[in-house]
């Protein structure tokens, strides 16, 4: 065995802690970080000389702990969602700490345990936490090292750690991480430059690691919040109508009160709710309820309904906030050939499998809510403003649910969940919303419009670019009850927040608005469109999808304008070096000179992005076969190159990607929430249908780049955009003829290119 | 009303409404977690269970309908720290995002398996057209039950080939 610490005495550890202690004062509150890129009411910097979210907790024990035992615990503010995140960051903490991942406990967002990092959501989860956990984690070993080397009397540098929670000396010297630990404070604030491990020794990260929630997922284990089963629980249902604006008359409450079972019925203004011993008995209640009349509540919604006309004058007779993004031209263009197009894009829901579910607790004055929301933190703050709470006495707790790919009810439903178990306090809640009121109520992503026009000069280069974009915010994320359902039901409803746009660089409707490419007169103007007709919030990729769709259909119809192959245009506007890389990279695994030549029905596409011009870059191209007698798109096959920095876990990537690309091809060729004046239309699979197996591609083929050492660029949502505008392209390469409306539905595709 | 259920090979005796569907009796009565509530309208397969090896919706099927009959829900195929050998195709195939969809797929697909015989991969896709994925994990979970079909046939053409 060792020497270990023996040799060193306890008094020398208690001063040197004693010593960094005073080192924690931190400096308090400059500017507001917004956690995950988008609205959430996000935590106060108070360190920005550090890296990732240890600007806002720069403290190392409030990341990572180590016991006597050496077992490590780290905390992240971010969330499990499906993407793979807790895998990755046990990685990613298991590689800077040097130990087995086996060795590292993860906790994700507890109001009450881990950091407040915001939202876990616009592929912010590895810069934010990943870049911290790194850091963190090299700050942790450096101590550890330092410790042990001071305890041994030999020089910090002498000593190393082994990979397996030791360090050694020279001369033999060893000590577990538990032995050190034991004696050292790490409640010390971590310092920007803590010595990284060197990428040619990793041992952890850069692996296909299994996920560690998987094997739960595949048994019956307890996986998700709908799982949670809590002493002596009641189960709710919630009352509203067919679809937000909308509510039921007259509601038999007395009758259904009545009904064997039925607890007793929430009403607190128009907030409805039925409590009940079993889950049957509350959905019985709830049907019978529901046997009523519908009035509309609100104005109506757009007349034009969900087609691309209809779209375009929803949007377009709302009052406009023009922001210029880019305020071309700079030099006279001379053009040989000009497009002019508009691209549309429908509302969309986020179609999770599994509707939202919340638990909530109300005993001895405090709440508790379980929640499966993106922003732990914010269902705190909503839910202690909904029902008359310091913020102190609520504690919100996440736990997994079905995926969610943005602002779905997850949010409303834990609001509702709190608001129930308020007026039903001793017994926790769980309540689950219907099918229908997923797809009723949750908020939608925005439908949206791009208008673009783009000039091709004589030397085959592009002379002029302009891009105007319509759309609501996509950024109504609730950080207060006034952003739930249930704060405009309650007796002194709380306002409606006002849309906010997400300033660029991330954007939200102008998300990728600005082209990577190296374009010369280049104008992009966003307008802000506060008032949304529908209930709107975040989708997956947000305004990425209908602008890279646009950017790259546009590089494809100038290719074709001027008999340039879309593959060289690219390459020759493409001056970020990562750019051209990944673009020549699916290039060659797509075998793009030799692809097949379009014959009426194949025919082949790509497109490319680096999602916000900030995170991973993405390129995907695709082989189709159009059945022109159905207008049915077959895709054959997929690739797609992905550069996203150190990839923690490729495995975990290559998944991400491969669902971004199945998810928006579904976006793209099947969907659109449809509505009429009254009511939203699309209340079930078979009125919002989605792909299902018969659709996907026959293969779909993710390389990811591989990049040492680099800083984490978030990769959940680079598929998006380039998929759909792979599609598209590979649809226009095939019948000559360009689909500029989403979705590319067999009807549209049929009546636009017709039967040979 | 008490009712007497075969689960997973044991009997279960539960007191429910006889209209009660399977799936909140699995759940809330069994304390299974593996069927999902997804749409309790047979629209995205979620909550697939078997009922005499057969795939049933179990959020369509009334409890009372099951009775005296065998039903088997992904619990009965592994547990987590001891997976068959569909869900260890699947969890060699890394096949879940967020994994709500995965348990109905498991059943559904098993009942392929169970048919055996030659199966192509039009068959698998024919086959899960049921079942509904938002995660897109599509293309791992064909691959898992494809590694899963080939192992089994495997183990039937090693056992044909004996004299
Ligand atoms: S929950 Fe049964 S088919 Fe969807
Ligand atoms: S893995 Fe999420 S729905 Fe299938």
């Amino acid at each position: 065995m060792s020497r270990s610490l023996d040799t060193l005495s306890r008094r020398s550890f208690l001063t040197a802690g004693a010593l960094v202690v005073g080192f924690s004062m931190v400096p308090r509150a400059f500017a507001q970080l917004v956690g995950g890129g988008e609205g959430g009411a996000g935590p106060k910097v108070v360190a920005p000389n550090l890296p990732g979210s240890l600007k806002s907790a720069p403290i190392l024990d409030s990341w990572i702990r180590i016991d006597a035992n050496g077992a490590v615990t780290v905390f992240t503010g971010k969330v499990e969602l499906g993407q793979g995140i807790k895998t990755a960051l046990i990685q990613v903490a298991a590689e800077e700490l040097d130990v087995p991942p086996a060795r590292v406990t993860l906790v994700t967002a507890d109001t009450a345990r881990t950091p407040d990092e915001g939202l876990t959501a616009g592929s912010h989860s590895m810069q934010d936490s990943g870049t911290a956990i790194l850091n963190a984690a090299a700050n942790v070993r450096m101590l550890l090292a330092r410790k042990a080397a001071e305890g041994w009397g030999v020089a910090e540098d002498a000593v190393a750690t082994t990979g397996d929670g030791r360090l050694a000396g020279p001369g033999g010297r060893s000590a577990s991480y538990g032995e050190i630990a034991a004696a050292l404070s790490l409640h010390v604030e971590a310092m920007p430059d803590a010595p990284r491990r060197d990428p040619a020794r990793y041992r952890t990260m850069g692996r296909d690691l299994p996920r560690v929630d998987i094997p739960a997922k595949l048994a019956g284990g307890a996986a998700y919040i709908q799982d949670m089963r809590l002493p002596g629980m009641l189960h709710a249902r919630v009352v509203r109508g067919p679809s937000v604006g909308s509510r039921l008359e007259p509601l038999a409450i007395a009758e259904v009160a009545a009904m064997p079972g039925v607890v007793t019925v929430v009403q607190d203004g128009s907030f409805v709710a039925i409590v009940a011993e079993r889950e049957w008995t509350a959905v019985k209640a709830l049907r019978r309820i529901q046997n009523a009349k519908t009035v509309r509540s609100a104005p109506p919604l757009p007349a034009g309904g969900p087609n691309p006309q209809g779209v375009v004058e929803a949007l377009k007779a709302l009052p406009s906030r023009d922001i210029v993004i880019q305020d071309g031209p700079d030099r006279p263009a001379n053009a040989a050939h000009t497009v002019k197009a508009r691209y549309t894009r429908p509302w969309l829901s986020h179609g999770s499998i599994g509707p939202s579910c919340s638990l909530a607790l109300f005993q001895d004055g405090k709440l508790t809510v379980w929640t499966h929301s993106q922003g732990t933190f914010d269902v705190r703050r909503v839910a202690a403003q909904l029902v008359g709470l310091a913020e102190e006495d609520v504690h919100a707790i996440h736990v997994e649910g079905s995926g969610c790919y943005g602002q779905n009810g997850a949010d409303d439903v834990s609001a509702d969940a709190a608001l129930i178990a308020k007026h039903v306090p001793g017994r926790p809640i769980r309540l689950q919303w219907m099918r229908e009121q997923e797809f009723g109520w949750e908020p939608l992503g925005p439908g949206m419009v791009t208008e673009l026009e783009a000039s091709l000069g004589p030397d085959k280069r592009i002379a002029a670019w302009r891009h105007e974009v319509w759309s609501n915010p996509h950024n109504n994320r609730p950080v207060g009850a006034g952003g739930v359902l249930a704060g405009g039901e309650v007796p002194n409803p709380f306002p409606v927040p006002e849309g906010k746009p997400i300033p660029m660089p991330e954007g939200d409707g102008s998300r990728n608005s600005v082209p990577l490419y190296n374009l010369p007169n280049l104008h992009v103007v966003y307008h802000f469109l506060k008032d949304m007709p529908i209930r709107v919030s975040a989708l997956r990729s947000l305004g990425a999808h209908l602008n890279v769709f646009s950017i790259e259909s546009m590089f494809d119809e100038l290719a074709r304008a001027g008999g340039i192959d879309p593959l060289d245009l690219r390459l020759a506007h493409m001056a970020d070096e990562r750019g051209r890389d990944v673009i020549a990279a699916v290039a060659e695994r797509f075998a793009w000179r030799d692809r097949p030549q379009p014959d009426g029905r194949r025919g082949c596409g790509m497109a490319f992005a680096r999602y916000k011009n900030l995170g991973a870059y993405c390129a995907v191209a695709m082989e189709v076969e159009v059945e022109r007698e159905t207008g049915r798109i077959r895709v054959r096959r997929a690739v797609a190159t992905v550069d996203c920095g150190q990839a923690a876990s490729p495995d975990g990537v290559r998944n991400q990607v491969e669902g971004g690309i199945v998810q928006s091809i579904s976006w793209t060729s099947r969907e659109a929430m449809s509505f009429d004046a009254e009511r939203r239309t699309g209340f079930d699979w078979s009125a919002y249908p989605i792909l299902r197996f018969k659709d996907v591609p026959d293969s779909v083929a993710v390389h990811v780049m591989d990049r040492p050492g680099q800083p984490f660029l978030g990769t959940a949502e680079a598929a998006q955009g380039p998929a759909a505008a792979a599609l598209a392209n590979a649809v226009a390469d095939a019948t000559g003829v360009r689909l500029r409306d989403m979705p590319l539905n067999p009807e549209r595709v049929r009546a636009a290119v017709g039967v040979i | 009303m008490t009712m007497t259920l075969t689960i997973n090979g044991a009997e279960h005796r539960v007191e429910a409404e006889p209209d009660t569907p399977l799936l909140y009796v699995l759940r809330d009565d069994l304390g299974l977690n593996g069927a999902k509530y997804g749409c309790g309208l047979g629209q995205c397969g979620a909550c697939t269970v078997h009922v005499d090896g057969r795939p049933v919706f179990s959020c369509l099927t009334p409890v009372a309908a099951v009775q005296g009959r065998r039903v088997t829900t992904v619990e009965g195929l592994g547990s987590p720290g001891n997976l068959g050998p569909l869900q260890q195709a699947f969890e060699q195939e890394q096949a879940a995002q967020c994994g709500y969809c995965i348990a109905g797929m498991i059943m559904r697909a098993q009942v392929l398996l169970d048919r055996g015989g030659s199966i192509s991969d039009a068959d698998i896709r024919n086959h899960m057209q049921t079942n509904l994925c938002r995660c897109g994990t599509h293309m791992r979970i064909l691959r898992a039950v494809r590694r899963a079909v080939d192992a089994t046939g495997a183990r039937t053409s090693s056992l044909e080939a004996k004299p």
